[in-house]
């Protein structure tokens, strides 16, 4: 029985490291990390059964891929809360020699990362590629992804939704982040797409697909146990999550300024006031 | 100068074919995917017999290279298998992210490279890869010559942790190296000589083995090498021989820019300032037509090679 409380305390910590971290060197992705906190929390905290010793091979364990590589400063937080490095090292984000790259990168063997990811589309492929080997392997474990939702404008995903539902890869949960924001606008302006018309093209392809509210642990922690509670049916699941780019912070939040930009040192102070420290600050 | 017996005339791809089979026999973590060209990629003997572990992905080789990428997490060893063209070009920020930067024992293994695909002409003649793939990091990037070396050189890379591209070709040639002598990383001397040295890859390796008779009737001593892992390239051998014959002659299936000459060249206006004429395509596209008649026009044919041997001995 998932303790929310507990969750939403950790959350609230590790949008502090976010913002401390982007502020920190002063560049880096806040809105959408902010925006996917709650299920990065979720999923390492509650939902996955994972090893923090990491190994590469993920053999038995449940394995994450993060498509949208840019909301890297959220998912070094939650592996170092989670133990998988020391919290302290998230000071070195995106600085010279760090294991922390602006992206998330297998090259400096930062553990907890599997694959690299920042140039966009490429993260569903890999994921079906996982969940295969983990059906050769007869290895009972989920593949999880998490996607952007402006990312679903590459093409290559549209060939990893068509192949996944071909092969029934059915121990593969993708969750995609419909902010419905991108860096030129709101994805519906751009490219004609929205939480409502993502879930009818995936569900044409051959998905199972479940929506949540990514800002709530609750619906997150029931969608997610009902989502595993629906692999090994022949069908890949694909969860539309809405969520706010920036939530909670009242100055950030649904807008996609914040998409790729630091907050000033009073910015920064103000942000702080609105996330309680729950652990002790890196 | 050194004769070989042709022990038959077979396509490379073949050998891939033949390889990959005795791979799915012999190592378990084999998997092989193929984007909708089983039959071009002689993959058709894997796939019948290890079925679970041949994936059609269909025409969606940028897919291909990703779910390759992940199929390495858990122990995997894939093959994918499509042309050069659509191996390479098509996919390259795949490769470059979800293969190369990623570290990922992926074996990206293509057919139909070069002018000598032919007939379908220059969309799909790729004259570029090899400059592709040997610019990323992490890789690592063979041409083999015969039927016999493709075999040995796909056998070979399954115990190769790394990427690994490895770029074979559609027409039928002459098979004429001893199966057990490939080793990655390991040029092969074709005919020790001292007045030149020619460094071919692939297809040129028997154009340079036919030139080096015409030379040798001339009373020219020509040293041959088969440089078949164009990256890494094996600088030793190189180094030796052009010590000794202090001018040079590349031959290879691909772009001047970018190819084994352009390696070659780095590697000796580094260590070793020396003459060096290239067999390659100059900066241009190919065309329809039989393979034969592409490797005259462009001049990538034995003539080509016995020319370019002349004009970089006049040089020394």
């Amino acid at each position: 029985m998932a303790n929310i409380q507990e969750l939403t305390q950790l959350a609230s910590q590790i949008r502090r490291d976010t913002l401390r971290m982007v502020h920190g060197c002063k560049s880096g992705h806040p809105g959408g990390s902010l925006g996917c906190a709650d299920f990065l929390t979720a999923l390492y905290f509650e939902v996955m059964h994972h090893d923090r010793s990491f190994k590469m091979d993920g053999v038995g364990e449940d394995v994450f891929f993060l498509s949208n590589g840019h909301i890297s400063p959220v998912f070094y937080s939650v592996l170092a809360r989670s133990g998988y490095f020391p919290v302290d090292e998230l000071k070195t984000f995106r600085k010279l020699n760090t294991r922390l790259q602006g992206h998330p990168t297998t090259a400096e063997h930062l553990p907890g990362v599997r694959i690299a990811s920042g140039s966009l589309g490429q993260g569903l492929s890999v994921a079906a590629g996982a969940a295969l080997t983990k059906k050769l392997n007869n290895d009972d474990k989920i593949v999880y992804a998490l996607m952007g939702d402006g990312e679903i404008e590459e093409g290559q995903n549209w060939e990893a939704l068509m192949f996944a539902a071909h092969h029934k890869i059915d121990n593969l949960i993708v969750t995609i982040d419909s902010n419905g924001q991108q860096i030129d606008g709101s994805t519906n302006d751009v490219a004609g797409i929205d939480g409502k018309n993502i879930e009818a093209k995936v569900r044409a392809f051959g998905w199972e697909i479940l929506n949540m509210n990514g800002n709530d642990l609750q619906s997150i922690v029931d969608t997610m146990a009902k989502a595993k509670s629906m692999t090994g049916k022949g069908k890949p699941i694909f969860i539309i999550m809405k969520t706010e780019m920036g939530f909670p912070i009242d100055f950030m939040v649904g807008s996609h300024k914040w998409h790729g930009i630091s907050p000033s040192d009073a910015e920064l102070e103000s942000a702080l006031q609105q996330l309680p420290s729950t652990l002790v600050d890196y | 100068m050194k004769t070989y017996e042709v022990q038959n005339i077979k396509d490379t791809r073949s050998g891939f074919g033949a390889g990959l089979h005795e791979l799915g026999k012999s190592n378990p973590n084999v998997v092989a995917l193929c984007a909708d060209l089983i039959g071009s990629l002689k993959m058709d003997a894997f796939q019948k017999d290890f079925p679970e572990r041949f994936f059609q992905v269909g025409i969606a080789e940028a897919n291909m290279i990703g779910v390759a990428a992940g199929l390495t997490i858990g122990g995997k060893i894939p093959f994918t298998g499509t042309f050069a063209n659509f191996s390479t070009g098509r996919v390259y920020d795949q490769i470059r992210q979800s293969v190369a930067y990623s570290n990922k024992n992926v074996k990206i293994c293509a057919s139909h490279a070069g002018l000598t695909l032919g007939e379908d002409g220059a969309t799909h003649q790729i004259l570029e890869d090899i400059g592709l793939m040997k610019m990323l990091p992490n890789m690592t990037v063979i041409n083999p010559c015969d039927y016999n070396q493709t075999k040995a050189a796909t056998i070979a890379i399954a115990n190769h942790v790394g990427p690994v591209y490895l770029r074979f070709g559609r027409p039928a040639v002459a098979n004429f190296t001893d199966a057990n002598s490939f080793q990655i990383g390991k040029a092969l001397m074709i005919n020790e000589g001292t007045d030149v040295s020619i460094f071919a890859t692939g297809h040129l390796v028997w154009k340079a083995i036919e030139a080096g008779h015409i030379l040798a009737a001339n009373g020219i001593s020509a040293e041959i090498i088969n440089i078949h892992t164009i990256k890494p390239l094996d600088e030793k051998a190189v180094m030796d021989s052009v010590r000794k014959t202090r001018c040079v002659v590349t031959a290879e299936e691909h772009q001047m820019n970018g190819g084994l000459g352009d390696s070659i060249c780095q590697l000796l206006a580094r260590n070793f300032p020396t003459p060096v004429e290239m067999v390659a395509v100059n900066d241009s596209f190919g065309e329809s037509g039989t393979p034969d008649e592409l490797m005259k026009k462009y001049h990538l044919d034995t003539p080509d090679v016995v020319d370019a041997v002349m004009r970089v001995l006049k040089r020394k």
